[in-house]
């Protein structure tokens, strides 16, 4: 239909499986979040507008404080290395590989090397890459995409990776989840010992002491730096904080806000090689940080989505992410920090998901449970500025006249007929509908029966 | 030409000069992180000792009972820090190496190793590298048992982030390995222990 945009084609045609599966995870997370928040903290939002603060400080001091951070790593005896682009990361990671000789890669979670295809690179160059996050794990065997940035399988349910796992000689067919986490375990217990290199990410990095805080519920990011010798930690320069103290807000904020958990499992501090005394873990350390357009972001009117610590807690709470599930926002980053950041990190194929900044209602939630405060919904409409300023085609494409609406608004008897007889369009077929913007909206939607008229009472009636 | 450094480098500073003010870092205390208590405690160690189980790790502080804990689960066989062996070595019921062999990585039942903290807000076990004899002994096993010192709880992370050192890898640990990741539903023991244990001991 011409009046639909491409995320609305998607929410369309989404399987109801897939649907249910994305709206229950994302709603029982909402509810969890707000629970633990408010058991915990009686102004949980000083909290957040706190720690938004912090973070909008070290991104507006970010020469100091990166200049800050390499000295500190370089101090602890952790090599550094800088990366402009995805290119740049990924070729850097395969010279380390190569030069020490390194074969294999065991890896946890990084939605970074996601942005740089950093995977399929790295096979293609001959080294064997596993990842070892259950979900980022079944997505690898499945040549298929996270659709959340904290539960990256929620689309997909027990008896697909079932199958699966069947397929790539894991067991025979049994889709107990327990079962399938035991057969992970250890299947990939035996790729850990074997593999030379541990790759991780970063969910911050205090600059004052050179420690990477790594966040995981499963202990994949610790065994990927148990076993072999040579650890590679790939980081965006956004992930700076200026200490260790500061750590103390945003560990608080991270578990609560994602999954309602007060502390996620683990959370790990890593500032160099291992201990010398200590048996296990890597001898060597690096550091790599990778702008991939994030200064370009930096220098945008929309750097406060920087601020970001990708908790995926306005992905839950979004009335279009539940419905259309993560997949519908076609790149790294779904839900509403997506919307604003994907298109951002495209570049110049920024008009390609110009679209995205309109999948909004601008209701304001994102903004509400954000645990650094990103005023997204203000970023929202900024971007859609920049769309129409710059007549990208996919922001314009679909959008739908809103003639009809302005002339119901503007006519108070009109507007008063449609609130009470609104309903009676539900029994309209939908091709006898006569605009093709109503046609799109009633095509999806049934209007409640009129059921107010108390306040224009009263109103009329008030001394 | 230049390198990745320099670029990047001179992009945030281009990016930043135009800035007509930069936001201050604000000065936020402790407190704002400490979160409403969950009950009514006689001391930390309580304290540590009912979060411990709300997070589902468990707490022991006699070792008769932990090492009957063991022998029930049929867990009588793993890896132990040589420097808390004296603990344990008393025991018939349950068998242990002091240096971690490679080769038995899948038979070690448990791990004994020590803790650096434990924190009384969240009941997390803090390990230091430093105090921990083998990584791998605190995160291979399907049990693992950290050996903590009641003067060693501390009330929450704030107080547990002042005592980080300099130590190379700290962790903590909240609760056993888990994931949500298949249809939401809770599993334990992903990849680390699926049973953790804090014994402490005065
Ligand atoms: S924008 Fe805020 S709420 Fe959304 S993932 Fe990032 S930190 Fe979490």
């Amino acid at each position: 239909m011409k009046t639909q945009q491409q995320i609305d084609r998607t929410a369309r045609d989404l399987d109801s499986e897939v649907h249910d599966s994305n709206f229950m995870g994302a709603k029982l997370k909402s509810e969890r979040r707000y629970a633990t928040l408010q058991r915990d903290y009686d102004d949980p939002d000083k909290l957040r507008e706190t720690a938004g603060l912090v973070k909008q400080h070290t991104l507006e001091h970010l020469d100091t404080y990166l200049e800050q951070a390499e000295a500190s790593f370089k101090r602890n005896g952790a090599q550094v290395h800088f990366a402009v682009d995805d290119d740049a990361v990924n070729a850097k990671v395969l010279s380390i590989m190569n030069e020490a000789g390194a074969h294999s890669m065991v890896k946890s979670k990084s939605m970074l090397t996601e942005e740089t295809h950093m995977l399929k690179f790295l096979e293609k160059n001959g080294k064997e890459v596993i990842e070892t996050d259950l979900g980022e794990f079944i997505l690898q065997i499945d040549d298929d995409h996270p659709s959340h940035i904290v539960t990256p399988i929620v689309h997909k349910n027990r008896r697909g990776i079932a199958k699966s796992f069947e397929r790539e000689g894991l067991g025979d067919y049994n889709d107990d989840p327990e079962t399938i986490t035991r057969r992970a375990r250890k299947h990939l217990r035996q790729k850990y010992i074997d593999a030379d290199v541990g790759l991780t990410g970063g969910n911050f990095v205090s600059a004052e002491s050179g420690r990477i805080v790594l966040v995981t519920n499963e202990g994949n990011a610790r065994f990927c730096m148990a076993a072999n010798k040579i650890h590679i930690a790939v980081i965006g320069i956004e992930k700076l904080v200026p200490t260790d103290r500061d750590l103390g807000l945003f560990l608080n904020l991270i578990g609560r806000s994602g999954t309602g958990q007060q502390l996620t499992v683990y959370n790990q501090f890593i500032k160099g090689p291992k201990h010398p005394g200590q048996p296990h873990g890597p001898e060597q350390m690096h550091v790599i940080f990778v702008d991939n357009r994030r200064t370009e972001v930096l220098a945008s009117d929309c750097r406060e989505i920087l601020r970001c610590i990708r908790c995926g807690a306005c992905l839950n709470v979004c009335p279009i992410y539940r419905q259309s599930g993560g997949h519908a926002y076609r790149s790294v980053y779904p839900g509403p920090v997506g919307a604003v950041l994907s298109p951002l990190l495209a570049g110049n194929r920024f008009p390609e998901l110009a679209d995205l900044p309109k999948a909004s209602s601008l209701c304001g939630a994102c903004n509400e449970v954000c645990p650094v405060n990103i005023p997204i919904p203000d970023l929202l409409l900024r971007l859609r500025d920049k769309a129409k300023r710059e007549g990208a085609k996919e922001a314009m494409k679909g959008t739908p006249s809103l003639v009809m609406w302005a002339t119901l608004c503007s006519q108070p008897t009109m507007w008063k007929t449609a609130l009470s007889m609104g309903h009676t369009m539900n029994y309209i077929p939908t091709e006898l509908v006569p605009h093709p913007s109503a046609k799109s909206w009633q095509g999806a939607r049934k209007l409640p029966k009129f059921q107010g008229g108390e306040f224009r009472k009263w109103f009329k009636n008030r001394k | 030409m230049s390198s990745d450094r320099e670029k990047i480098f001179s992009a945030i500073r281009a990016a930043l000069d135009p800035l007509p003010e930069r936001t201050a870092k604000p000065d936020w205390d402790p407190s704002l992180v400490i979160c409403n208590p969950s009950g009514e405690f006689d001391s930390l160690t309580a304290q540590f000792a009912d979060k411990l189980t709300f997070a589902s790790s468990r707490f022991f502080d006699q070792v008769d009972a932990l090492i009957a804990f063991l022998v029930k689960e049929g867990s009588t066989y793993g890896y132990c820090d040589p420097a808390l062996a004296a603990l344990f070595e008393g025991s018939e019921a349950i068998a242990f190496d002091t240096e971690f062999d490679h080769a038995k990585i899948n038979d070690y039942a448990f791990g004994i190793t020590k803790g650096s903290a434990g924190i009384a807000e969240s009941g997390t076990i803090m390990l230091k590298d430093t105090q921990t004899s083998a990584r791998l002994g605190a995160l291979a096993p399907w049990i693992h048992i950290a050996v903590l010192k009641e003067a060693d709880i501390v009330p929450n992370i704030p107080a547990a982030i002042e005592r980080f050192g300099d130590d190379p890898s700290i962790i903590f640990a909240t609760g056993p390995s888990k994931t949500a990741d298949v249809e939401g539903i809770l599993i334990e023991g992903v990849h680390g222990p699926g049973i953790q244990i804090a014994l402490v001991l005065p």
